[in-house]
């Protein structure tokens, strides 16, 4: 995720948690980092590295940033999370000249199997909470995130496909293949002014 | 007013000859208030703890509350207590007295020896009382402008405090956005809320019901309205806890007694402990002092000062940002600070912002809460390392 972002640029990451992402920015690409996240401690954990880090969350914060305020805009594994991901996904293209996003594909072939075959909710290493607890309520596949982007006006200018073990899928795999043997999927967005 | 000395208080004793450092200014250089008034000569009585470096990059000022003073770190002249700041400031502690040289006056229109309503105005040779001009929260700043100037510091490292302390770091921010390095508002808001204007017209109304205020002339003509502004106190003072806080610390109990005596007594210990409050508060505070304060804090609006966009006050603003708010607090709740770091985001600043789990309400930023000592404690190292103090 970080090679996707350009050295010096101007980056906000949402749901930061500890900033471990946004000090590796900031050491290895010289970039000025601000972050969005929920927990106290993780707030604390960032302000006491010296990271610029708001408590909030993407539902309710991004609204307040100006157009044009990034260069990128990070939300990482939290989409899903989230109560408006289509809301959330605009403010992002708005506030970011791109957005990094990725999301877990809730149509991997384990996924699919564990829902047709043991007719039970999935739980996999990823996607490790019971239907009850799951802070994820807005699953979606590598083709739903396409479609979502295409439907909110986004160009995506990039995209890779990881499997369970954080490979990238090889390119020439046709998009169905990587919905069904992808983790998760990282896509770098823009939107067309 | 031969006899003035013996007639004064602790407070209004502090207010004329001060066991403080001073900074004096003569007539030649009045200060320009926001009223129009032209003020001089003017004092302003402060602290200082840690030594200043070379460079003189390792300033801090804090910025005290309504009812706070200089005395961060050291027992206060009048009451012997510990310093008001003392989990914050000292040897290894956030604001570290081994690594900077920490500041703080008395503000503008306060009575620990800063000029106020209770200084002699020079052409009358009495205390001013009501002939002091209204002071805003930006006459302070202009006050403790001219000391750094004094102290010969170009940029300060920090500017913190909480409550009407966090209003004097805002305005320094607007004031002054290439003097402060960092600043850190705590438990405060950019403009008073009409809840809080209320709460002060309250108190305000108090002292000048007491008929020993006398219109202010209280020094002059030998009284001490010490009653209304023992009430004013226990007003305000219950709005700086919470209700579970209150609740957790005395319930319904009764105070050295087994039953209630059927009596107007004290018999609750929160009536107790609200007595006590303004009994201690009297000694050390001068009623006007308590009206210019909470004046200058009514008429706070700094987005007012900015064509009506607060965005517009910390626009292109350089200055690290860490806003810290407490749950529990309803005085300057959550929202106010949100409203801050909003406006501080819309104008592109570099901000951190920490909501502090707490049910011990907006006194909560001068006790012992971890959490506000770590925050502190993390953003100040980062801003030292960031220009590279030692």
């Amino acid at each position: 995720m970080a090679e996707l972002v350009a050295p010096k640029s101007r980056v906000l990451d949402v749901g930061c948690g500890d900033g471990a992402l946004l000090r590796l920015l900031a050491e290895e690409r010289s970039v000025d980092g601000r972050g969005i996240e929920l927990s106290q401690q993780g707030v604390n954990d960032c302000v006491a590295k010296g990271l610029s880090v708001i408590q909030g969350d993407a539902d309710a914060d991004l609204v307040d940033y100006p157009d044009d305020a990034f260069d990128y805009v990070i939300l990482s594994q939290t989409l899903q999370a989230t109560r408006q991901p289509r809301v959330v996904l605009e403010h992002m293209l708005r506030i970011g000249r791109r957005a990094i996003v990725s999301v877990p594909n809730f149509g991997h072939w384990r996924i699919r199997a564990q829902v047709a075959f043991g007719g039970r909710m999935p739980v996999t290493e990823s996607l490790a909470h019971s239907w009850y607890d799951t802070p994820n309520i807005h699953f979606c596949t590598i083709a739903d995130f396409v479609a979502l982007a295409r439907d909110v006006g986004a160009t995506i200018d990039k995209s890779v496909a990881l499997d369970l073990a954080g490979h990238p899928l090889h390119r020439m795999f046709s998009p169905w293949a990587w919905n069904l043997l992808g983790d998760q999927a990282i896509f770098l967005l823009h939107r067309k002014r | 007013m031969g006899d003035l000395g013996a007639l004064l208080n602790g407070a209004a004793t502090q207010s004329v000859s001060p066991d403080s450092l001073t900074l004096r200014l003569s007539s030649n250089s009045p200060l320009r208030m926001d009223s129009g008034a032209a003020l001089a000569p003017l004092t302003v009585a402060y602290q200082t703890y840690g030594a200043l470096n070379a460079a003189k990059s390792n300033a801090l000022l804090v910025c005290h509350a309504l009812t706070g003073d200089q005395h961060v770190a050291n027992p206060h002249p009048v009451t012997g207590r510990p310093g008001w700041w003392e989990t914050m400031v000292g040897p290894g502690k956030p604001f570290d007295t081994n690594r900077f040289f920490i500041i703080c006056s008395n503000v503008l229109g306060g009575c620990m020896g800063s000029t106020g309503p209770a200084s002699l105005n020079p052409e009358t040779g009495e205390p001013y009382g009501l002939d002091f001009p209204i002071v805003t929260i930006a006459d302070m700043v202009r006050a403790q402008a001219l000391l750094i100037d004094h102290l010969g510091i170009d940029t300060l490292l920090c500017v913190a405090g909480g409550s009407m302390g966090g209003m004097q770091v805002l305005q320094w921010a607007a004031t002054y956005p290439d003097r402060v390095f960092a600043a850190l508002p705590i438990a405060t808001a950019a403009r008073h809320s009409s809840q809080n204007i209320a709460f002060h017209e309250v108190g305000r109304q108090a002292i000048m019901a007491d008929p020993d205020w006398r219109h202010g002339r209280y020094l002059v003509e030998g009284t001490r309205p010490g009653k209304g502004l023992g009430v004013a106190r226990m007003a305000a003072h219950i709005t700086y806890l919470s209700e579970s806080a209150l609740h957790r610390k005395f319930g319904r109990n009764l105070q050295d007694r087994a039953a209630r005596t059927f009596s107007f007594d004290a018999d609750f210990q929160v009536e107790s402990y609200l007595r006590h409050q303004g009994a201690i508060f009297v000694e050390r505070f001068d009623p006007n002092s308590y009206l210019y304060m909470t004046r200058a804090m009514d008429y706070f609006d700094l987005a007012a000062d900015y064509g009506g966009s607060l965005a517009g006050a910390f626009k292109g603003s350089r200055t690290r940002f860490c806003v810290v708010s407490f749950t529990s607090d309803w005085l300057f709740p959550t929202s106010d600070s949100r409203a801050t770091v909003r406006a501080l985001n819309a104008g592109g600043a570099s901000v951190s912002f920490v909501e502090i789990e707490t049910d011990r309400g907006h006194d909560a930023f001068l006790l012992d809460v971890p959490e506000l000592i770590d925050t502190t404690k993390g953003f100040i190292d980062a801003a030292a390392r960031a220009r590279g103090v030692d």
